[in-house]
């Protein structure tokens, strides 16, 4: 990596919310984001999508349906089962979440794309064990007002007296830590070398 | 970990250096677009005043939001007007090649560009579009991207990216009759799960895999993504060099040097894998989905599974599932009535897949509404040159042009209220095909076509006999 190159200032450390509780596993892109709501050119009203179909039953709102609960509202910590966001690579899903309002998913696991865009994002994505996930949803279920601590530095959940580990690929955890989950301004600084790697590649050249 | 497969060299030969946070920058020889998931991406660039690096390795197309019936200009559909006017505004600004209505190569986009032999054995591909893995047929590493991604890729030509496991799949023994590339990969994803794969990357290999058509292929490596595996892929042979020779962009005078590289990325013999995996494909029959993932699949003549034969968890996805699709578990499903039968898209909308649905359906009446949606308009007029398309419409179904259509009901091509659908695609997620209460069966063309003719989940092994292309 080049000298000049300046560290974006974007670090993430913490996320300190109330959680919504939302434990199924396999939950996918097509459920946080139905594909008909994403026939927009700009991602600016997918909040008021997300997990549509699940949160409006002809034409009615689904009171209970966890997204629509007065009880979480306000939340910003979403828990939820394995494969979590497994589907299309569609963006749309987890920028619905995060303009909804969640700034973290603490899943059982995560599907590779989904998981990936949510990083991009800045959206946190940490991961515990599936006993884990239902431990937290029911303790959240019981007691709506916990408010949570994902500390990115210790990898640790904090709520009231209780600590759970929990896990997430090294490279995007100090990608947050460092302020450079925004990709694009380190990808760019490698110009030379991305040049050699192409002047490599047998392939572009044939005719 | 793995050692000396194709994944190991093309991966390396793609290595720019390591990034700060530890992931690895990675160069993309091959970028694919369509019209859904780019928009935001180029805005991103005119926000930060950017051009794209490598407008000559990026290519696109309209698939998602296109009509299959009429498609004058302006579409019907304002949005799908204004999604496929801001793509064309977008290459036109950018620079890059694409393949519109009036070009005669539009279609679904994981069809067209192997088509036009835009994919190469040995190329790291990108598209923001999960079934981009699709292209593993070929022998490249193929990747699914998002949005951001995307942009990330037109800037820098490159990604941050980390190198996943792999797993080599294996496939040997005899198949049954009328089980299709997309029954084994059916029967894969029900054996490892929806969530068995995240992680990997999948190699295919075996005499099953060996002796497939380049399209069959595709339709096994399409589906990877349904079992969690962001890609899969097949070592080059003769067959892909076959299939490239004289397509529109494969190398032509120097093709003979690319087939020398080709091989010499295949796998080493001795090649180490993360994990392995056989599957003995003698007692694999037709399959089809009964639930809301393509993990919740049965042999055709296999009952439907009832909730007590799952595990606590699995048992309330599995009674959630039943609910949503209107079925008892313990019963056939094998003559279940449905609505609608939708034979195409990126996973089963290639010429061989008409060719056999249009072997059942010859001298046929399907009873129920039947959409044929070709891949492309490439394969569409070789397959009207064939008479695919007389047969189709004299069995009563309906010829359309190439889109995505009913795998995801972008256009006007969806279930209404609950209807029930035998469908060739990908997904049998809820509301998938356009209604928020839509049912979905997934199945092979073979069984589509079988199903079409009976108006409800019928078995293709008894057209058999009968067949006579």
């Amino acid at each position: 990596m080049t000298d000049q190159f300046k560290i974006p200032e974007k670090t993430i450390t913490n996320i300190i919310g109330r959680a919504i509780p939302k434990p199924a596993n396999d939950q996918n892109t097509d459920d946080i984001l139905p594909a008909r709501y994403m026939k927009e050119i700009t991602f600016k009203k997918m909040g008021e999508y997300v997990y549509f179909d699940e949160r409006f039953k002809e034409g009615k709102i689904v009171k209970e349906h966890p997204f629509n609960d007065e009880k979480y509202k306000g939340a910003t910590i979403l828990i939820a089962g394995a494969n979590y966001g497994c589907g299309s690579s569609r963006e749309h899903a987890p920028q619905a979440l995060h303009r909804f309002g969640i700034n973290a998913v603490i899943a059982g696991s995560f599907a590779e794309i989904f998981a990936g865009n949510c990083a991009s994002l800045g959206l946190v994505g940490i991961v515990v064990p599936p006993e884990k996930i239902t431990m937290l949803a029911e303790y959240v279920e019981q007691k709506p007002s916990t408010e949570f601590d994902i500390d990115l530095a210790q990898k640790v959940i904090r709520y009231d007296e209780h600590v759970v580990e929990f896990d997430m690929p090294e490279g995007r955890r100090q990608a947050f830590l460092n302020g450079l989950w925004d990709a694009m301004a380190i990808l760019e600084q490698n110009e030379g070398k991305i040049k050699e790697t192409a002047a490599g590649l047998p392939y572009l050249k044939f005719r | 970990m793995s050692k000396g497969t194709l994944y190991d060299k093309v991966w390396e030969n793609h290595v720019v250096g390591k990034l700060p946070t530890g992931q690895t920058q990675i160069f993309i020889g091959r970028h694919l677009m369509h019209e859904v998931t780019t928009p935001q991406a180029f805005e991103i660039l005119r926000e930060r005043g950017i051009n794209a690096k490598h407008p000559e390795l990026t290519f696109a197309v309209t698939d998602h939001v296109i009509p299959t019936d009429i498609r004058s200009r302006p579409f019907k559909d304002e949005q799908a007007e204004l999604m496929t006017k801001t793509l064309e505004d977008n290459v036109r600004e950018f620079g890059i090649t694409y393949f519109g209505i009036d070009s005669g190569k539009q279609g679904v986009c994981h069809i067209i560009y192997p088509e036009l032999g835009l994919i190469l054995p040995g190329q790291l591909v990108v598209c923001g579009d999960s079934h981009t893995c699709t292209y593993g047929a070929f022998g490249v590493l193929a990747f699914g991207i998002g949005t951001t991604q995307v942009s990330h890729v037109l800037a820098t030509q490159t990604m941050a990216m980390d190198k996943l496991k792999i797993r080599c799949v294996k496939f040997n023994g005899t198949l049954l009759e009328c089980v299709t590339a997309k029954d084994l990969a059916l029967y894969m994803i029900k054996k490892t799960g929806v969530e068995g794969g995240v992680g990997f990357a999948y190699e295919f290999s075996g005499e099953v895999v060996d002796n497939m058509s380049m399209e069959e292929r595709m339709t096994l490596c399409n589906l990877v993504v349904e079992g969690g595996a962001r890609s899969g892929y097949v070592n080059p042979d003769e067959t892909t060099f076959k299939y490239l020779k004289d397509k529109h962009y494969a190398p032509k005078e120097d093709f003979e040097k690319a087939k020398e590289y080709w091989k010499f990325i295949a796998s080493d013999k001795d090649a180490e894998y993360d994990d392995i995996l056989n599957i003995d494909v003698s007692k694999i029959k037709p399959m089809v989905t009964w639930g809301v993932n393509p993990g919740q699949a049965i042999a055709i003549d296999e009952k439907i599974p009832e909730p007590d034969d799952f595990n606590q968890k699995e048992k309330e996805e599995a009674e959630d599932a039943l609910e949503y699709m209107g079925l008892k578990g313990g019963i056939e499903l094998q003559g279940t009535p449905v609505d609608v039968v939708f034979i195409g898209s990126c996973t089963n909308g290639r010429l061989s897949d008409l060719e056999a649905a249009a072997k059942i359906l010859k001298g046929k009446k399907v009873s129920v509404k039947t959409l044929v949606v070709p891949g492309s308009e490439t394969l569409k007029r070789h397959a009207e040159q064939m008479g695919l398309d007389k047969i189709f419409i004299e069995a009563g179904a309906e010829w359309r042009y190439p889109g995505c259509s009913m795998c995801l009901g972008m256009n006007p091509d969806r279930l209404k209220g609950t209807q029930r659908s035998a469908s060739t695609s990908n997904r049998n997620f809820k509301g998938r095909q356009g209604s928020p209460t839509g049912r979905t069966h997934l199945m092979s063309p073979i069984t589509a076509a079988a199903t079409a003719i009976d108006g409800k989940i019928t078995d293709p092994r008894k057209y058999l006999e009968e067949e006579s292309l």
